[in-house]
């Protein structure tokens, strides 16, 4: 019945006089930062607090003899120095695994290695001391004697007999094995007139967040509650794991978050450090920080990729695609991160290969293995950028090699528009997808057959310019599907409160979580909007877990689309509400009356009748002027998870145009276009600088980043000068064009655009290179392709 | 070498007189003696130019400098370029851009781009990616970052002529 009045003016809950819907306006929280008063947790200060400092091994294996602290204990300032052993006391270890994840194994981890460390920087001891510089000085001063063990570090080799096993009680070194068969694939390949392989290699990177990860843990042991400041994507999941490792009740933890210096994936998971740094807080009874250096960012934060695939395309001379087949491995250090597992990526490729096409004759494999290097996990794109390059590259070779243009192979093969909904042969369920009008606006945008007669003009003077297209699918809003069903205790639903203050202002808030996105600034459109008030009006709450509602926060493209679409509902109450005090006060029905900029007016004529802050004041000041027994109800909460579609597939495609300077083997991007297909779109700008930014990470996949490690599982480039990273002189402007097809799994229509940036933008860029090399006759399917790739590709080194 | 050493210095305009170790960073100086924590820390050996701040007139990294070489000198941050209102404009170009998402390199990022704004009020995009190339973003890609320093390059010129 409330939505009469909407349904008489003819318009939805969101497409409403002044709505925010769908428009570009400045994110509110802006101000802050600019001016240098953000809060961070490095930021952070309490009275007493001591820092924490980590002494790691500098091996990749070794036993843990003997640690000698009597020297650092005591000087001056040095509070405590802590053990493995001594902190096990206070916390339990972990072990990363998913029931769903079948056969998953992993060893139990320690916050503090006890008797062994798995990787060059696994913390063996924790300096705590009343500075972080003093800390650093006591650490020098502990010794710790170790006995050096045969390190596993090529992933390679690490299910060979004659390489050692990590964890002896795991029987071998592999994590995790899937194994998937779809369709007829002998035959398929049979039938095909040209199989392509190649063989694909992604090197393993990592997300360098600006900010390094940070804890600040104050026990207070007066009230029995541990505080935890923590720059995380999601605030319960942190609750959750802290007090059962901690042994307290979750109502003994709060988890607060502030501004957090970028997150990516990065800041989903948990840490043994920041582990170690609660339990120290709980042992010392004081607020203990820690802060990450960047070598130990490098060495420690989750690194991701670090796949090596083998893969074949089966293709008829018509341009039919006919089979896809995968064998792929990855390394994912010595234990699988915790809670959210190190299988999740390695399972993402076997689900997305070919993802956008028609075949439905696909094998797959892959295996995960434990090697002694850093662990890898969910970094942004998840997988997305593996299973893209490697089928976007397989059909780019077919296409060659039939003589065919990439777009004309991609015409005829991805699946239709109008053929929804429908799935793919990995069990993937797809609701609406617009691969060909999104195929069709690219060309448009990038004027394809100007950008062809000008690579050949060019091609004629020496001068190597290439287009790489990619076409990619991204799974967004995420429902239990992801890690509920296997036993984690992370939701998958999100809650929205709204209530309307004393002053006719809104708050809200909400469980999802802000770190650039722009989380406080679409909840705020969706509020506004659907309670016609501005959105200057609507307070946003994030990130503390004793002042929102429970949920997920926001990590895989699931902000909007979830924690938005509990906005809107919540936002329906409270208007339903707020229209029948206003009824009661005028004497009116709710269904004549609507709330437009700030005040509730007539449907008919649009009549001001009452502001909401004089509906407020009455409300909360004059309650004894409304009708006996009507209690006003000005605030509402609502939750929401998709229940139709375990996942909201979006789509998109990228080109990228670059020139290669065969002499030299450096690339010089010249431009990058996205179109991409994420539903309704709450607030354009913010969509496109997510798909920008998260262009730029996959462009640095593509072309610099890389932690690379010697065979002594060392990692030879842990600081910023030498793990390179995408700069503004070297990045190209990035057109971002959009096509609309929301989902039905909710009112809003949102699905995620995240990660859709970083799915195929390397390999947009990988099939450039080979696009511009074509001449030369050579075709590169590895990442990063530095300057030694491309020569070596070219035959010149 | 362990003893504080006494420095005098002006930090936004402010007189500072503080004891100080003579191995502090003026960063660490900025952010924990004076609590000015707009000067942001990324990664404390001259790569990322979150710690951006100006020194006598010049943008300087404060990771590299060490507290007690700003002796005499005249410092200022982003708190000082805010308040004064210098780059009022600028930020309201970043807001509308929203050429910042985190915002942890936005400090150092501002300090840069006013720099070349001062300095090469005419510059194209080309020279505003030069410029700001020693200052790392991970969040926005750059590409909103030029535009909105582009912007205000092109309206102070045209409030100039
Ligand atoms: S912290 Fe100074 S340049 Fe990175
Ligand atoms: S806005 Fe996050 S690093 Fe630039």
């Amino acid at each position: 019945m409330n939505d009469s009045s909407e349904k008489q003016s003819g318009l939805s809950v969101l497409d409403r006089p002044n709505s925010y819907i769908g428009k570009t306006v400045p994110r509110p929280n802006l101000g802050r930062l600019m001016q240098g008063r953000g809060q961070y947790v490095s930021d952070m200060v309490l009275p007493r607090m001591a820092h924490v400092v980590f002494l790691r091994s500098p091996y990749a294996h070794a036993r843990i003899l003997k640690i000698d602290a009597t020297e650092a204990k005591a000087m001056p300032g040095v509070i405590a120095v802590v053990t493995g052993a001594e902190l096990a006391k206070v916390i339990t270890p972990w072990v990363g695994v998913l029931s769903h994840l079948k056969g998953l194994k992993s060893a139990p981890q320690h916050a503090i290695a006890t008797d062994r460390a798995c990787w060059q920087g696994e913390a063996v001891a924790a300096i705590v001391a009343t500075g972080r510089a003093l800390a650093e000085d006591a650490a020098e001063l502990v010794s710790v004697d170790y006995e050096e063990l045969v390190p596993v570090t090529d992933m390679r080799t690490a299910l060979d007999p004659e390489t050692p096993v990590i964890h002896p009680e795991l029987g071998d070194n592999l994590a995790f094995e899937r194994n998937l068969d779809a369709g007829a694939v002998d035959q398929a390949f049979k039938d095909s007139d040209e199989v392509v392989e190649a063989k694909f290699v992604f090197g393993r990177h990592t997300g360098v967040t600006l900010e390094p990860r940070a804890v600040l843990a104050d026990w207070n042991s007066g009230e029995e509650r541990l505080t935890v400041y923590l720059g995380t994507q999601a605030p319960h999941m942190v609750q959750n794991i802290a007090a059962m490792h901690l042994g307290l009740d979750e109502a003994q933890v709060r988890v607060v978050c502030k501004d957090v210096g970028g997150s990516f994936g990065i800041k989903v998971h948990i840490y043994a450090d920041e582990m170690a740094t609660l339990a120290l807080s709980k042992l010392l009874r004081r607020p203990v920080k820690f802060v990450a250096d960047r070598v130990e960012s490098f060495n420690t934060d989750i690194h991701a990729r670090d796949h090596v695939c083998k893969a074949r395309i089966g293709v008829s001379k018509n341009g039919t695609i006919n089979a896809f087949e995968i064998d792929d491995v990855t390394g994912i250090g010595p234990y699988s991160m915790y809670p959210r597992t190190s299988a999740i990526e390695a399972n993402q490729v076997i689900n997305l290969v070919g993802g956008p096409y028609t075949t439905q004759n696909y094998r797959a494999r892959t295996r995960v293995v434990f090697q002694n290097k850093n662990v890898t996990c969910q970094y942004r794109g998840v997988g997305h950028p593996i299973a893209c390059s490697i089928t976007e590259g397989l059909v780019d070779l077919a296409a060659q090699r039939i003589g065919m243009d990439p777009i004309e192979i991609r015409r005829r093969n991805l699946i239709r528009d109008d053929a929804y909904p429908c799935g793919s042969p990995s069990g993937l369920k797809f609701e609406a997808l617009s691969h060909h009008a999104s195929l069709d606006k690219l060309i448009a945008m990038m004027n394809y057959d100007a950008l062809r007669a000008e690579q050949a003009e060019l091609r004629k003077r020496g001068i190597y310019r290439g287009i790489g297209i990619a076409s990619f699918i991204e799974v967004t809003n995420p429902s239990a599907a992801f890690y509920g069903v296997g036993g984690a205790r992370i939701s998958s639903q999100d809650g929205v409160a709204v209530r309307l203050d004393a002053t006719g202002r809104v708050i809200c808030q909400t469980s999802i979580t802000e770190q650039g996105q722009g989380s406080e600034s679409l909840t705020a459109q969706i509020v506004g909007s659907v309670l016609g008030v501005s959105m200057g009006r609507v307070r946003v709450i994030l990130g503390d877990t004793d002042n929102t509602p429970y949920g997920g926060g926001t990590w895989a493209s699931r902000g909007a689309g979830i924690g938005g679409e509990a906005a809107l509902q919540a936002a329906k109450v409270l208007r339903k509400n707020i229209l029948d005090v206003a009824a009661a006060i005028l004497q009116a029905k709710p269904h004549d009356l609507d709330i437009i900029d700030n005040a509730v007016v007539d449907v008919q004529g649009g009549q001001q009748r009452i502001e909401l802050h004089e509906l407020a004041r009455v409300v909360y000041f004059r309650p004894d002027t409304l009708p006996p027994g009507f209690q006003p109800e000005l605030m509402a909460t609502r939750h929401f998870v998709p229940r139709e579609y375990p996942f909201a597939f979006t789509n998109g495609i990228q080109a990228s145009w670059l020139e290669v300077d065969t002499q030299a083997g450096f690339i010089k991007l010249l431009k990058h276009w996205v179109v991409e297909d994420c539903g309704t779109i709450i607030n354009p700008q913010l969509v496109d600088e997510q798909i920008r930014g998260g262009v730029v990470q996959g462009l640095g996949a593509a072309l610099y980043e890389h932690c690379i490690y010697d065979e002594r599982g060392q990692l030879t480039n842990a600081n910023m000068a030498d793990y390179l990273v995408p700069m503004s002189g070297e990045m190209p402007d990035i057109d971002v064009g959009h096509i609309v097809s929301p989902t039905l799994d909710g009112e809003l229509g949102a699905k995620g655009a995240g990660e859709a940036g970083t799915a195929a933008a390397a390999a947009a860029v990988t099939n450039a290179v080979n696009d511009a090399l074509s001449p030369f006759n050579v075709t590169v399917t590895e990442i990063p392709l530095t300057p030694r790739v491309i020569l070596t590709a070219l035959g010149r080194i | 070498m362990t003893n504080p050493t006494p420095i005098s210095l002006t930090v936004n305009g402010e007189s500072v007189s503080a004891q100080v170790l003579p191995r502090l960073n003026l960063a660490d100086f900025l952010r924990e003696h004076l609590g000015l924590t707009g000067t942001h820390v990324g990664c404390e050996h001259g790569v990322c130019g979150a710690c951006t701040v100006r020194v006598n007139g010049d943008i300087v990294r404060a990771c590299l400098l060490l507290a007690v070489q700003a002796e005499d000198a005249s410092v200022e941050t982003i708190e000082g370029l805010s308040d004064s209102g210098e780059i009022s404009d600028l930020q309201a170009a970043f807001q509308n851009r929203n050429a910042l998402q985190c915002g942890y390199c936005t400090p150092g990022m501002l300090m840069a781009a006013q720099d070349i704004l001062t300095h090469e009020p005419q510059a194209d995009r080309e020279q505003i990616r030069e410029h700001l190339s020693g200052n790392y973003c991970r969040c926005t890609g750059y590409h909103a970052i030029v535009d909105a320093v582009e912007a205000t390059a092109r309206a102070r010129s045209g409030q100039a002529r």
